[in-house]
């Protein structure tokens, strides 16, 4: 897919600066692209790369500071210095735009009708009533059901999908040529992310727009765009097709990026590849390749000259690195580009036989009443976040427990954490019952137990330096002074950060290296198990590797078990042994990690699966999706017999006759072979990865 | 920055128990003595702190420096301007401005800053545990709040001014203080119920610390911006309520002095007989701006989010 003669898009030398005191932060540095008519671009970044700069200097949407310079040009038009007026014209009728966040961009004192129909008129004439019949239309298009109805809905009545569907309705709607969406599914879950990508491409088909997909998810790219760009310190360091780019990137960076990311579609515990340190600051650029100072090949020209995009093997794929020719001449891969150390040995689900167990919950229940009234409360309704879950975790193992966000996974977690009576059920750490437990014990069973949340920032108190955080576990446990003093230094250096560092606050650090001191935090006291809480969704691909690999090199090191909760399957079929599912309160399929990903029995688990892009073209492109239809229900109103009837995709396919079962009768648990169970009443196993 | 692990490994194996030397050198910083650190590099706190030192100096080292004491009357020099003999003027009735300033200051000082530390101590201890605790503890205390907040101050003390005539002025900061702390009080509870839900707050109690030591270590010190401010504030409102309290028969008598009384005295003057208004206030206004600094100078050393 070779740029045509005349691209519909052609940006050169764009450039985006932001002034400040400090010194302008060159947000976007010199970039070059077309974009043909009907291709989908895909530019992939992490946070502060500049490629959302980049989108909104196209469309001309930069706060007023910003300085623009370069061209773009639409169809030979001239953008960049149009006035707003002139701009506001092609807003929407021919450049459209996606935004991440649906719920901000959505007015939310008007009905979602009346903003789509408002998109409508914008550019059109029409009465009222065919703007408004259009939006019913646009709706539908974008697979809102009920769209007449629900037309009348305002924003925040909507799921975050929904609203997401929305959003892309009003961008279609006055059939543009080029379609942004700027990171289009980073706030949805992964069966929502699935079905807001398929309206996309209907979206597409619908008007065969250009599309610029701006994305830091690699998947999420792989099967859907043409060309991939591949942004880094506010500069393109690689274009090309694709299946070049994931094939044979020639960049370090792209190579580091590919390798770093942990995939759904593969066992085993390849370790990953981290990019060291941390992405430079906009305001303060290295001389040279910006990437340098992480980069293995680097050599003395790096530092001295910042090399420029540049054709690599004849193909249509361009690299911006001194060094893209050796790559090319050696075919290297990232693997032998960075220096991977080979892993400890697959610990198996053998080792978890006569181990002793660390964490037992046997059917624990946590429910909120749901009240209603100012002065006189009354309950109109139960919450049920927790339903009745068992689950245990061996010594020395990782359990994973993923589910969508709303499916009670951290209220399970923090239920343990408390280390009380919990509402129904029990919970045994380390062989005693929490429910007979009195404060001394309960606080001495704390030792053993201990939590790193999802946010580092959040998690530190910002008012502490870095050694009071990691002293205070130790002090309150009453360790002597001088061990105390002892053990910090230990800590730092065990999580692979400076003695120096020890003086700082914690908003001092990167994300990563915040990541590292609450995982030091957590250790400090030696604990038997640690239950972490979403660790690396908040940090940035190529740093979440390394955070990773220290988690698990810790867990060999140090015996410990980890109780992992996340919502990436991705990153829990790397670290786990064991797998447990949950949906709406309760766990659908629990088994050992390959088998539950080599052949999920549950049709929940094969539809999340199958919703997660692998970053791989080729395979991308091929394989079949398992939609879901719907949200995940409220679990105020969890649906009766199965809790997954409502969305399932083999309850639908059933006849009467078994489907009362689902509909009548709550499957538990059952053993659909060694080491997988699954709550299906006609559960069957299928690979989808 | 992230450091292969296999160099962590590298480093703990040469690890010997104790710790290697070259790490050793330098000892793990405490909070407060970055805090402290901090502090002493900000040259306006520094400078608040010295005049502070200065006027406490001036004010319980100043009377000897003098022939007068604020009780003499100089008959021979009445409402005088600033001279060699009465360095601050004289009053209608003779008294000398200088004794009389740096008597009155003595007090207000104490006052001021004894009650700025008593009430903001008070709200920050009763809005935080209010907050943070929830439940019957927040009700009792909250009311307790209101019903301060809603019994006129003027009146309590008419009611309960008889009971402390002749005692110790103490009582009087107590009393000024315990009508100062309920609106902040409100405030910190309202901030710590949000700070409650933070995920550090849970990592402490996950950790095993106890309540009272969670609202001290981690809830207070992240509302300490509002406290300081809210501190610093109270001094001079203090130092000027005094003087509102002063008319119902206690507090600081005549023939005793305070700045608030000098300043009420000096107001109607303040165009024809400067002096008498001029010196008061200036130094009120004095303390009041090194308290400022000096609270300026601690909450940016509390807070990280304020550079160096």
């Amino acid at each position: 897919m070779t740029p045509a003669a005349d691209p519909l898009v052609a940006v050169r030398g764009l450039s985006v600066t932001f002034p400040d005191r400090t010194g302008d932060v060159r947000a976007v540095r010199d970039v070059d692209y077309d974009l043909a008519r009907g291709e989908v671009l895909g530019i992939v970044g992490e946070s502060g790369s500049g490629k959302s700069a980049a989108a909104l200097a196209v469309m001309g949407l930069l706060p007023a500071g910003a300085r623009v310079e370069g061209s773009v040009r639409l169809d030979g038009e001239e953008l960049i210095g149009l006035e707003d007026r002139a701009l506001s014209r092609l807003r929407g009728r021919r450049i459209a735009m996606v935004f991440q966040d649906p719920l901000s961009a959505l007015t939310p004192v008007y009905r979602i009708g009346q903003q789509v129909a408002e998109a409508v008129q914008a550019h059109n004439r029409l009465s009222r009533d065919e703007a408004r019949s259009r939006a019913v239309e646009l709706l539908e298009l974008v697979g809102i059901a009920g769209a007449r109805e629900r037309a009348g809905a305002f924003p925040h009545e909507l799921s975050g999908g929904m609203r997401q569907r929305v959003m892309i309705a009003m961008a279609i709607a006055n059939d543009p040529d080029v379609l942004i969406a700027d990171e289009p599914t980073t706030a949805l879950d992964v069966t929502i992310q699935a079905q807001v990508l398929e309206v996309l491409r209907t979206a597409r088909e619908a008007t065969g727009a250009a599309m610029i997909v701006i994305t830091h998810d690699l998947g999420v790219v792989a099967g859907f765009a043409d060309r991939v760009a591949v942004m880094y310190a506010g500069r393109l360091v690689e274009q090309g097709g694709v299946d070049d780019v994931y094939e044979r990137p020639r960049m370090p960076y792209t190579m580091g990026l590919l390798g770093s990311i942990p995939r759904v579609d593969e066992s085993g515990r390849r370790p990953l590849v981290p990019i060291e340190g941390a992405p430079p600051s906009p305001a303060h650029l290295p001389p040279g390749c910006p990437f340098a100072p992480r980069c293995p090949l680097v050599f003395e020209r790096c530092h001295e000259e910042e090399p420029a995009l540049a054709a690599v093997g004849g193909r249509p794929q361009l690299a911006a690195c001194h060094r893209a020719a050796e790559i090319e001449a050696g075919g290297l891969a990232p693997e032998e580009v960075y220096e991977v150390r080979s892993s400890a040995p697959a610990p198996g689900a053998e080792r978890r036989n006569g181990r002793p167990q660390v964490l037992r919950t046997e059917d624990l229940v946590k429910h909120h009443p749901l009240l209603r009234g100012a002065v006189f409360k009354r309950q109109v309704g139960t919450v049920r976040a927790v339903d009745g879950i068992s689950l245990t975790v061996g010594e020395g193992e990782t359990l994973g427990l993923v589910g969508e966000s709303g499916c009670g996974k951290t209220t399970a977690l923090l239920e343990i954490l408390e280390l009380t009576r919990p509402q129904g059920g029990r919970v045994v750490v380390l062989g005693r019952d929490t429910a007979e437990l009195d404060a001394r014990e309960r606080r001495a069973l704390r030792r053993e137990v201990q939590v790193v949340f999802q946010d580092p920032l959040a998690s530190l108190d910002p008012r502490l330096p870095v050694s009071d955080v990691l002293a205070e576990p130790l002090r309150t446990h009453g360790v002597a002074r001088e061990r105390v003093e002892e053990r910090v230094r230990e800590l730092v250096r065990l999580v692979g950060l400076e003695h120096q560092h020890l003086s700082r606050y914690p908003q001092h650090f990167s994300g990563g290296q915040r990541q590292r001191i609450a995982i030091a935090r957590a250790l400090a006291l030696e604990p038997k198990l640690v239950v972490l809480d979403e660790p690396v969704s908040a940090l940035d691909v190529s740093i979440r590797a390394g955070v990773v690999n220290l988690l698990e090199e810790l867990r060999e090191r140090l015996g410990l078990s980890y109780l992992f909760v996340a919502h990436d399957l991705s990153v829990v079929r790397h670290v786990s042994d064991r797998v447990a599912v949950m949906y709406l309160g309760r766990l659908v399929e629990v088994g050992d990690v390959d088998r539950l990903y080599g052949g999920p029995a549950h049709p929940y688990t094969q539809a999340l699966l199958s919703a997660i892009p692998v970053p791989d073209p080729r395979k991308e492109r091929t394989r079949a999706r398992i939609l879901l239809p719907g949200d995940l229900p409220s679990p105020a109103e969890v649906p009766g017999g199965c809790r997954f009837h409502t969305r399932c995709p083999k309850f639908a396919a059933l006849d009467a006759e078994r489907r009362r079962r689902c509909l009548e009768e709550e499957p538990e648990l059952r053993a659909v072979g060694p080491g997988q169970e699954a709550a299906c009443h006609y559960a069957e196993r299928l690979a989808v990865v | 920055m992230s450091v292969p692990t296999e160099q962590v490994i590298g480093r703990l194996a040469d690890q010997r128990p104790g710790g290697g030397p070259p790490l050793d050198e330098t000892r793990v910083p405490s909070r407060w003595g970055v805090v402290l650190r901090r502090f002493l590099g900000r040259r306006l706190a520094l400078a608040g702190l010295v005049v502070l030192a200065g006027l406490f100096v001036l004010a319980f080292v100043g009377p000897y420096l003098t022939p007068w004491t604020y009780t003499d009357k100089d008959y021979a020099a009445f409402l005088s301007g600033p001279s060699a003999d009465h360095w601050f003027g004289t009053t209608q009735t003779g008294g000398d401005v200088y004794a009389l300033t740096v008597r009155g200051m003595q007090k207000s000082l104490i006052i001021g800053l004894l009650v700025a530390l008593f009430s903001t101590g008070l709200a920050a201890i009763v809005g935080s545990f209010a907050g943070y605790f929830g439940g019957w503890v927040d009700r009792t205390l909250m009311w307790m709040v209101e019903l301060l907040l809603v019994l006129p101050a003027f009146l309590l003390v008419a009611i309960l001014s008889p009971l402390f005539r002749g005692r110790t002025w103490l009582l009087f900061v107590v009393l000024l203080a315990a009508f100062l702390w309920m609106v902040t009080a409100r405030i910190v509870r309202g901030m710590t119920i949000s700070l409650r839900e933070r995920e550090y707050v849970l990592a402490a109690r996950y950790m095993g610390l106890s309540g009272p030591r969670i609202i001290f270590r981690h809830i207070l010190p992240n509302i300490s911006s509002l406290l300081i401010i809210d501190a610093t504030l109270n001094v001079s409102a203090a130092i000027i309520a005094e003087t509102g309290l002063s008319y119902f028969g206690f507090g600081v008598q005549p023939p005793d002095v305070s700045l608030g009384t000098l300043i009420a005295d000096g107001t109607t003057s303040a165009v024809t007989f400067p002096w008498l208004f001029g010196f008061a206030a200036g130094l009120l206004v004095l303390i009041v701006l090194s308290v400022n600094l000096v609270g300026d100078g601690l909450r940016d050393a509390l807070d990280p989010t304020s550079g160096a």
